[in-house]
């Protein structure tokens, strides 16, 4: 047995035999054919099997995903029955006597080229259907097996380089008991779509698809991101009993799905989630989430040749208030610049992006691109819960100036006949430590905070996150972080309103106990923490973390605090 | 004798991958030769590849046209999808 370890993408543990994921050998030989008849008649064939293996595949993207995503396989349908492309290739085979397999490439190539050099992206894109269908013709044609993740039919373990959108699409989830790849991190598309799928997986292990042979024994441990291959018996059976105690947790968390979240001494606190597109909702819904605590509107700008209209941001929106029915959905404005680029704005490089020009300085000066994002919003309001939340706020002035923007297309709306919600809540992110120190000012103000962990603490311990040689001093239980976010709860307690955390922290086993007994009232995480979390608070309590928190606040290190947490919650 | 239609193209995307779909599947479903003409270029309706690589923005006048035993039909058939998928007018 051998042993590799990669990066836990998603929970649980598989045990099945490998499906290697990986385009066989397509090399060929120019030779001459005598029989050119019986030339096209293997061409013909070899169309025919694929085409009855697309129309499989798409009967089965159809059912699992629906007709969107079924789509994809109607292009290529078409593309293998085009006459443009079949007769060429029959041409070719009779009038040069060349085999096959050479006329299909040739032609192939010709198109493939064309497309790729055409000055759009949707063309450029084609070139990837003809050369995804030219593959699985070549491979009837030379007689070796083509994957096809749909037509799985036994219980496996799919071994890729990495995934696709369009792979895992195809992918017969009933048979996939998890899958590894090569590349890929947390939140590539790979383990985004295996957290979505519920299946075990570990990305990034570098070489697994060199490791493993076809049909191999393999073990997925998507808790600790390992990966055996060829286990010892003793393995399996350790493996076995780990995957169903995580199966029986699951279980458990499960019971809670419908629950509220509510403490050993009886306090309730609000798991929400976060999300990035309306896709997401369901995710939200599975796990028992009661609201969205974030959703990041950036998706809808980002990906694109220019901005998003107003029409689409509202559908956008619409669709996620309309799933979420009367729970409350936070959305965070536009949160572009630092890390997150939007090429078509061609804004200037910076020295230092995430002390730069981004999310609300850009939206204040950029008002065309805010004005848009907020009448989105306003003309989805009536259909659903919708809190905005304005974000990387450094000043009451920001606020204002955004808050005034927002009441003046309401004014604008109203006055066109447009129906707008009256109550809609509106708060700031906090995530700059001088929103964080005058808390109680801004209370005064705003409807609500969420405090944004991710950046609060790179901005209080001045440490750039996206820098590896820094990253000691990315420390969320350093207590001049729970000051902070103590300050702003207690602010927002004191004028009446509520405080929420947006960031990693909020899903974290040791920072929850300190949050709640901090009085947080809102925990925005992913999805997949939520009954976690919520299982966790149950057998917590409220009033005794409370009586911790001057011993906390007066701490040290953050180390000092991970100890104490441990101890008192059995960590 | 060709039958043959001029539409224009209202779709703010032009002729884009799903209504491209429907329209070379329509003309595959008929006996007869069909084409599409545009900007002077002459293409096999039944051709996906050959449709895309026109590129029909919006505002292009189109030409359909068909030749064989159901032309009429098959003319009449592909406007009334490019109409009933809001492509054009």
């Amino acid at each position: 047995m051998s042993q590799l370890t990669g990066i836990a993408a998603s929970n649980g543990v598989a045990i099945a035999k490998a499906y290697k994921l990986a385009i066989p050998d397509l090399s060929f030989k120019k030779s001459e054919v005598e029989d050119t008849k019986h030339e096209v008649e293997r061409l013909m064939n070899a169309l025919d099997v694929s085409k009855s293996e697309l129309e499989k595949i798409k009967e089965h993207a159809r059912a699992s995903l629906g007709d969107e995503h079924a789509e994809i396989f109607s292009a290529h349908l078409l593309v293998l029955g085009d006459p443009e492309l079949i007769n060429p290739i029959k041409d070719k085979i009779e009038s040069e006597k060349v085999n096959a397999e050479f006329a299909l490439d040739e032609t192939a190539q010709m198109f493939i080229q064309m497309f790729e050099s055409m000055d759009n992206e949707y063309m450029r894109e084609r070139a990837a259907d003809i050369k995804d269908v030219t593959k699985r013709v070549m491979a009837h044609l030379l007689q070796v097996s083509f994957p096809n993740p749909a037509l799985i039919n036994e219980e496996v373990i799919v071994i890729a380089e990495d995934l696709t959108p369009s792979d895992t699409a195809q992918l017969n989830k009933q048979f996939v008991q998890g899958f590894t790849t090569n590349i890929g991190g947390r939140t590539s598309h790979s383990a985004i779509m295996a957290r979505s799928l519920e299946i075990p997986a570990v990305v990034g292990t570098k070489e697994v698809t060199t490791q493993v042979n076809e049909g191999d024994m393999v073990i997925v441990d998507g808790i600790d991101g390992t990966v055996i291959i060829n286990p010892t018996d003793e393995e399996v059976s350790t493996y076995r009993a780990k995957q169903e105690s995580f199966e029986k947790q699951k279980a458990e968390w499960a019971k809670l799905k419908d629950e509220p979240t509510v403490s050993k001494d009886g306090a309730h606190a609000e798991l929400v989630a976060n999300i990035g597109t309306p896709d997401d909702v369901e995710g939200v819904i599975n796990n028992g989430g009661e609201g969205v605590g974030l959703y990041r509107t950036e998706f809808l700008y980002m990906g694109k040749k220019e901005l998003p209209t107003e029409d689409e941001q509202f559908d956008a929106y619409k669709s996620v208030l309309e799933q979420m029915g009367d729970k409350p959905v936070v959305v965070r404005t536009l949160d572009i610049g630092g890390d997150k680029e939007l090429p078509y704005l061609e804004l200037p490089e910076e020295m230092n992006p995430f002390l730069g020009y981004r999310a609300i300085r850009l939206c204040l000066e950029r008002d065309d691109i805010f004005r848009t994002q907020l009448r989105a919003l306003l003309r989805a309001s009536v259909y659903g819960n919708l809190k905005i939340m304005f974000p990387m706020i450094a000043t009451l002035d920001e606020f204002r100036q955004a808050k005034g923007l927002l009441l003046e297309e309401k004014d604008n709306l109203t006055k066109e006949g447009v129906e707008v919600s009256d109550n809609i809540e509106v708060g700031i992110m906090v995530e700059i430590p001088s929103t964080a120190v005058i808390a109680r000012q801004f209370a005064k103000e705003v409807d609500f905070f969420s405090i944004g962990t991710n950046d609060l603490i790179q901005y209080t311990l001045a440490a750039d996150r996206m820098n590896e040689r820094v990253s000691y001093l990315y420390q969320p239980y350093h207590p001049a972080i729970l000051n902070l976010v103590n300050n702003v709860i207690e602010a927002a307690h004191a004028e009446g309103k509520w405080a929420g955390m947006c960031g990693e922290m909020a899903g974290d086993s040791i920072a929850i106990p300190i949050l709640l007994g901090l009085g947080l009232d809102e925990f925005s995480m992913s999805a997949t923490s939520i009954l976690p979390a919520r299982t966790q608070i149950k057998d917590l309590s409220k009033e005794e973390l409370a009586s911790y928190k001057d011993q906390l606040l007066s701490m040290n290190t953050a180390d000092e605090v991970e100890a104490f947490v441990r101890e008192k919650t059995n960590q | 004798m060709a039958v043959e239609k001029t539409v224009t193209i209202t779709d703010e995307t032009g002729v884009h991958a799903r209504p491209a779909t429907v329209l070379v599947n329509k003309a595959g479903s008929f006996a007869s030769d069909m084409n599409l003409e545009y900007n002077g270029k002459s293409i096999n309706l039944k051709s996906i590849m050959g449709v895309m690589s026109l590129g029909i923005p919006q505002g292009a006048e189109i030409k359909i046209s068909a030749e064989g035993s159901d032309e009429q039909e098959a003319v009449d058939a592909v406007v009334d999808v490019i109409k009933s998928e809001g492509l054009g007018e």
